[in-house]
C-alpha cells in the first residue's frame, strides 16, 4: 500500500488542500451480476498512470471469477433480451443520465488513466455519454432495419428478425479506457445480449467507476458484468469457454489474437475483429467508424420463419 | 398367405377414410394399430418407372476449370466418381494438387482485378440471369445428373435442387445493380476472391447459394464440390462457358478435403464459406484465426421438430416424414428429433409407422422413388454406426418392411421410440434417414428439450394455436422456424445456423452481405 502515497490525487476529486483532510479511499472491485465482489483468488496488481504513478490496486481476476461471470449473464440474458425494446431502450438512456451525473469524476478518472490533459478527457467522456443515447435510440429500430419480410415464391408467409446472440465476451479496448469499452459494450447490450467484459488491463479505473453508475441505472443484474486483470489470464478462458456464444476481440494483444481465434472456434464463437490498421491509430471520437449499426448485428442472429397461408 | 392376409385387411383399413381422426387428436383411444405400421409389406407391387438418363452425356474423365479452361491436373492423379445407387463409376476427375489450388486463385484474383470487379452491376445481373436460364433451359439434364451422381430421388432434383438453383441465380441477379439500396449510405464493396467448399448432400443447390450471391456482390470464386458428387459443378462450369462468363471469374477446383483446406487458407483469398460438417467447419476456422479473411459456416443440425396435441394430424404427419426423409435425411436442417406432446403420442407414432410403410426406397431415377440411396459409402458406415448406437442405448427400432435393391448404398426409413435426451441417436447428427421420437407435455418442456443440443440450425412447430407458434418461434434457438410445415427453401429467404450450426446467412438480402465489405465489419 506505501507505493499508493501518491495516488489519491490522481483519482478522487481534490475539493481542499491535502493535508486539510486525509481522503478516503476507493476500493476498486470487479461487477458481476449486479454485486461487487473481490476476486475469489483475493489477488490484486497495481495499476499506474502512463507515467508511472500508482493509481491504485486493481483486482486480478481469476479464471473462477470469468466462469461466474458468465453464468450469472447467462442467467441474465434470456430476461434481457425477453424486455421490450423500448424498455431496453431507455434502460440504455438511463445509464447515460447517470454518467452525466458522474461526468466531473469521470472526467478526472479518464485524464489520470490515460495521462491526458482534461479537456481531451471531458471530450471523451462526454462523447461516452452521448455514445449510450445513440445506442439506445438503436433499441427499437435495428429490427426494423434489418428484419424484412420475405416474397418467397410459394403461398407461405414468411420474415427474417434479428435476435440476441446470448452471452458476449468482450476484451475491451486497451488504449481507450471509457469510451472505447463504451462503444463496444453499449452496441452488443442494447441487441438483447449479456455481457462479460474485461476492462482495459493498464487502465481499468474508469470502467470501474462505470460499473458503480451500472449497479445504480436500470441494468438488470448480470446483464453487464465487467471484470479487471490480465489479459493472458483471463482471454484463453473466455474463448475457450463453450458457453459464451461469441467474443469481441478487439484489445486482445496482436500476439495473442491467432491463439483467441483457434480457441473460440471450439464452440463456433462469432468472433469480432478490430480494424486491419490496428487498435492503436483508431479514432473513438470520430463517430462515423466509432458508432455502427453494424457492431450491433455482429451479435445478433437472424431468424426465419415460415408460415404456410391457407384458408 | 396367411400373413399376406391379414396385411391386405391392414390397408383396407389404412386407406379407410379416417373419420376418427379428430378424436385422435383429443387423445382418446386409438387402435392398436391404424394398419401398414407392425412391419407388414405392403401388399402391391409397385412398376418402375424410370427417368432416362440419356439426357445426360458424360465424358470419361473431366478435368479443372480454372481461368474458362478445362486443364488436366498438375498433380496427374484422378480420381472416380460412382453413382451411389448402383456403385456404378461414372466418370474419372481430376486430383487438384496445391499448385492447382494457386493456380485457381490466381486466374480468380486476375479476373476480379482486370475485369469482373469494375465490371458495371448491371452487365453482372446479366450474366447472372444467362446463368439462370441457361439451368432452366438443360433443367433435366441436371436433375438426371444430380440423382446420378448423389442418389436423391429423381423427384426432389427435379422439383426441388434444379428449380431451386436457377431461382436463386435469378434472384440475386437483380441484386446485382441494386447493392446501394440494399445498404444505404454504406457503400458496398466486393470482398474479391471467395473461397468456397460445399457439401455433397445438394450439390448444385449449394453452388447455386455460394456462386450466386458472391458474383451478384462482384466478387469472383473458386469452388470445390464435395468429391463424392463434382458432376454437377463440373457441368455448370459449361454452363459459365454458355453464358460467356469472363474467363476466371468462376473456377471450380475438385479433390479432397485437404485440397478444400488448402484452398480456404491460400493468401490471397478475401473471403470463405463453407457448408458441411461443424467438425470441418470449426478446422476451417481454426485454419482461418488470426487471418482477415471473412468468414461464414453452415454447418450441422439436430433439429427438433415439435407436435402439440392440436396439430393438423395429417399435415404433421406429411411434414415429419418430409422433414427427416427428404434426400434420406441428408439434410443440415432435417428435422431429426421428433417431439409430440405425451397426449397424443400413441396414435401420433402408429400413424408415422404406416406412413412410414408406404414410403419407395430404391431406385433414385425411378419417378416415384421417396427414398434414394445414400450419398457414399462412408456415410453409409456412419448412419449404421449409430443406428446400432441407438439400440445399444436401449431406444426401440421400428423400420418398415421394405425391399432395399441388392446394390448400392441404401437404409431402411427408421424410427426410434423411448429414446433418452443423452442419447447419442438424440445428440449426434446422423444425416440419414433416422428419426428419434421424444415426448414432451408442456411447451416449457419443449423449449427445454429442443433447446438442449449444442447446434441451432431450424426447428419445426406444429400447432393450430397462433400465439403458441410465435411464442415457440421466440423461443427456439435456431436460425430457421418452420411452422406448420417443414424443409422449406427460397432465395429470397435466409437460412443459416446459431450456435454451433455455423453464422452468417444465404439467401435474401442478408446472404448478399455475407459477400460485401460495407465498411468496416468489425
Amino acid at each position: 500500500m506505501a507505493t499508493q502515497k501518491r495516488s489519491t490525487g490522481a483519482t478522487t476529486p481534490q475539493t481542499a488542500p491535502a493535508q486539510s483532510r486525509i481522503p478516503v479511499r476507493k476500493t476498486y472491485k470487479l461487477y458481476v451480476g449486479g454485486q461487487f465482489p473481490r476476486s475469489e483468488s483475493g489477488r490484486s496488481y497495481v495499476v499506474r498512470a502512463p507515467d508511472g504513478t500508482p493509481l491504485a490496486n486493481a483486482v486480478r481476476s481469476s479464471r473462477k471469477d470469468l466462469r461466474d461471470a458468465v453464468r450469472l449473464a447467462r442467467g441474465a440474458a434470456s430476461g434481457w433480451a425477453a424486455k421490450t425494446a423500448m424498455n431496453r431502450g431507455q434502460v440504455l438512456y438511463r445509464v447515460a443520465e447517470l454518467m452525466e451525473g458522474r461526468r466531473a469524476q469521470f472526467i478526472e478518472e479518464v485524464a489520470a488513466a490515460e495521462g491526458l490533459p482534461s479537456a481531451r478527457a471531458e471530450a471523451l467522456v462526454d462523447r461516452s455519454i452521448d455514445r449510450w443515447v445513440w445506442y439506445a435510440g438503436w433499441a427499437d429500430k435495428i429490427s426494423q432495419v434489418l428484419g424484412t419480410v420475405n416474397p418467397v415464391g410459394a403461398p407461405y408467409f414468411n420474415f427474417t428478425i434479428p435476435e440476441a446472440t446470448g452471452v458476449v465476451g468482450i476484451v475491451a479496448p486497451e488504449g481507450s479506457s471509457l469510451l472505447g469499452l463504451v462503444s463496444r459494450v453499449a452496441p452488443a447490450v442494447v441487441g438483447g445480449n449479456a455481457v462479460v467484459v474485461l476492462a482495459s488491463e493498464t487502465r481499468p479505473l474508469p470502467a470501474v467507476t462505470l460499473a458503480e453508475v451500472l449497479a445504480t441505472s436500470d441494468v438488470p443484474p448480470g446483464v453487464i458484468n465487467l471484470l479487471t486483470g490480465l489479459r493472458t489470464e483471463l482471454v484463453p478462458i473466455m474463448a475457450g469457454h463453450m458457453d459464451v456464444n461469441a467474443i469481441d476481440i478487439w484489445g486482445v494483444p496482436r500476439e495473442m489474437r491467432e491463439q483467441t481465434e483457434v480457441s473460440a472456434m471450439e464452440s463456433v464463437k462469432r468472433v469480432a475483429r478490430p480494424p486491419r490498421d490496428g487498435d492503436e491509430r483508431f479514432d473513438w471520437l470520430d463517430d462515423a467508424r466509432a458508432q455502427r449499426p453494424e457492431w450491433i448485428t455482429r451479435f445478433l442472429e437472424m431468424k426465419t420463419v415460415w408460415h404456410p397461408i391457407g384458408v | 398367405m396367411a400373413e399376406r392376409k391379414r396385411s391386405t385387411t391392414s390397408v383396407t383399413r389404412a386407406l379407410a377414410p379416417r373419420t376418427k381422426s379428430a378424436d385422435v387428436g383429443r387423445g382418446t383411444d386409438a387402435p392398436s394399430t391404424w394398419g401398414l405400421g407392425d412391419g407388414q409389406r405392403v401388399p402391391w407391387e409397385y412398376a418402375p418407372a424410370p427417368e432416362s438418363r440419356d439426357v445426360v452425356q458424360l465424358k470419361s474423365r473431366y478435368g479443372l476449370f480454372i481461368g474458362g479452361k478445362e486443364v488436366a491436373p498438375r498433380s496427374g492423379q484422378w480420381f472416380t466418381t460412382i453413382d451411389p445407387a448402383t456403385e456404378e463409376p461414372l466418370a474419372e476427375i481430376a486430383r487438384a494438387n496445391v499448385e492447382d489450388v494457386n493456380q485457381a486463385v490466381a486466374a480468380a484474383r486476375r479476373a476480379f482485378k482486370r475485369e469482373w470487379g469494375d465490371l458495371p452491376g448491371r452487365d453482372r445481373a446479366k450474366y447472372l440471369f444467362r446463368i439462370a436460364r441457361i439451368l432452366q433451359e438443360r433443367s433435366r439434364e441436371f436433375a438426371v445428373l444430380e440423382s446420378l451422381d448423389g442418389g436423391k430421388p429423381i423427384k426432389e432434383s427435379r422439383d426441388v435442387d434444379v428449380p431451386l438453383a436457377a431461382a436463386h441465380f435469378w434472384y440475386y441477379a437483380g441484386w446485382a445493380d441494386k447493392l446501394e439500396y440494399a445498404f444505404p449510405a454504406r457503400d458496398p464493396k466486393p470482398l474479391g476472391v471467395a473461397a468456397q467448399v460445399i457439401p455433397w448432400n445438394f450439390p448444385l443447390l449449394m453452388l447455386a447459394w455460394k456462386i450466386a450471391p458472391a458474383l451478384a456482390a462482384g466478387n469472383t470464386v473458386v469452388l470445390k464440390p464435395a468429391s463424392s458428387t463434382p458432376l454437377s459443378a463440373l457441368f455448370f462450369a459449361d454452363v459459365c462457358r454458355q453464358a460467356d462468363l469472363p474467363a476466371g471469374v468462376v473456377n471450380i477446383i475438385t479433390g479432397p478435403g485437404e485440397i478444400g483446406l488448402a484452398l480456404v487458407k491460400h493468401p490471397d483469398v478475401d473471403k470463405v464459406a463453407f457448408t458441411g460438417s461443424t467438425v470441418v467447419g470449426k478446422e476451417i476456422g481454426r485454419a482461418l484465426a488470426g487471418s482477415d479473411k471473412a468468414l461464414t459456416l453452415e454447418l450441422g443440425g439436430k433439429a427438433a421438430n415439435i407436435i402439440f396435441e392440436d396439430a393438423p394430424m395429417d399435415q404433421a404427419i406429411e411434414g415429419v416424414v418430409n422433414g427427416i426423409f427428404f434426400n434420406q435425411g441428408e439434410v443440415c436442417c432435417a428435422g431429426s428429433r421428433l417431439f409430440v406432446q405425451e397426449s397424443i403420442a400413441a396414435p401420433f407414432i402408429e400413424r408415422l409407422k404406416d406412413r412410414l410403410s408406404t414410403l419407395r426406397v430404391g431406385d433414385p431415377l425411378d419417378k416415384n422413388t421417396d427414398v434414394g440411396a445414400i450419398n457414399n459409402a462412408a456415410q453409409l458406415a456412419k448412419i449404421e454406426e449409430l443406428v446400432e448406437a441407438g439400440q445399444a442405448e436401449g431406444a426401440e427400432m421400428y423400420q418398415p418392411a421394405c425391399d432395399l435393391p441388392a446394390r448400392g448404398y441404401f437404409f431402411r426409413p427408421t424410427l426410434f421410440t423411448n429414446v433418452s435426451q443423452s442419447s447419442r441417436i438424440a445428440q449426434e447428427e446422423i444425416f440419414g434417414p433416422v428419426l428419434s421420437v421424444l415426448t414432451f407435455r408442456t411447451p416449457a418442456e419443449a423449449i427445454e428439450k429442443a433447446n438442449n443440443t449444442a447446434y441451432g440450425l431450424s426447428a419445426g412447430v406444429w400447432t393450430d394455436k397462433g400465439s403458441r407458434i410465435l411464442s415457440m418461434v421466440s423461443q427456439l434457438r435456431a436460425g430457421v422456424v418452420w411452422a406448420n410445415t417443414y424443409n422449406r427453401f427460397d432465395p429470397t429467404s435466409p437460412f443459416g445456423g446459431y450456435k454451433e450450426s455455423g453464422f452468417g446467412r444465404e439467401g435474401g438480402l442478408h446472404g448478399l452481405l455475407s459477400y460485401l465489405d460495407t465498411g468496416d465489419a468489425h
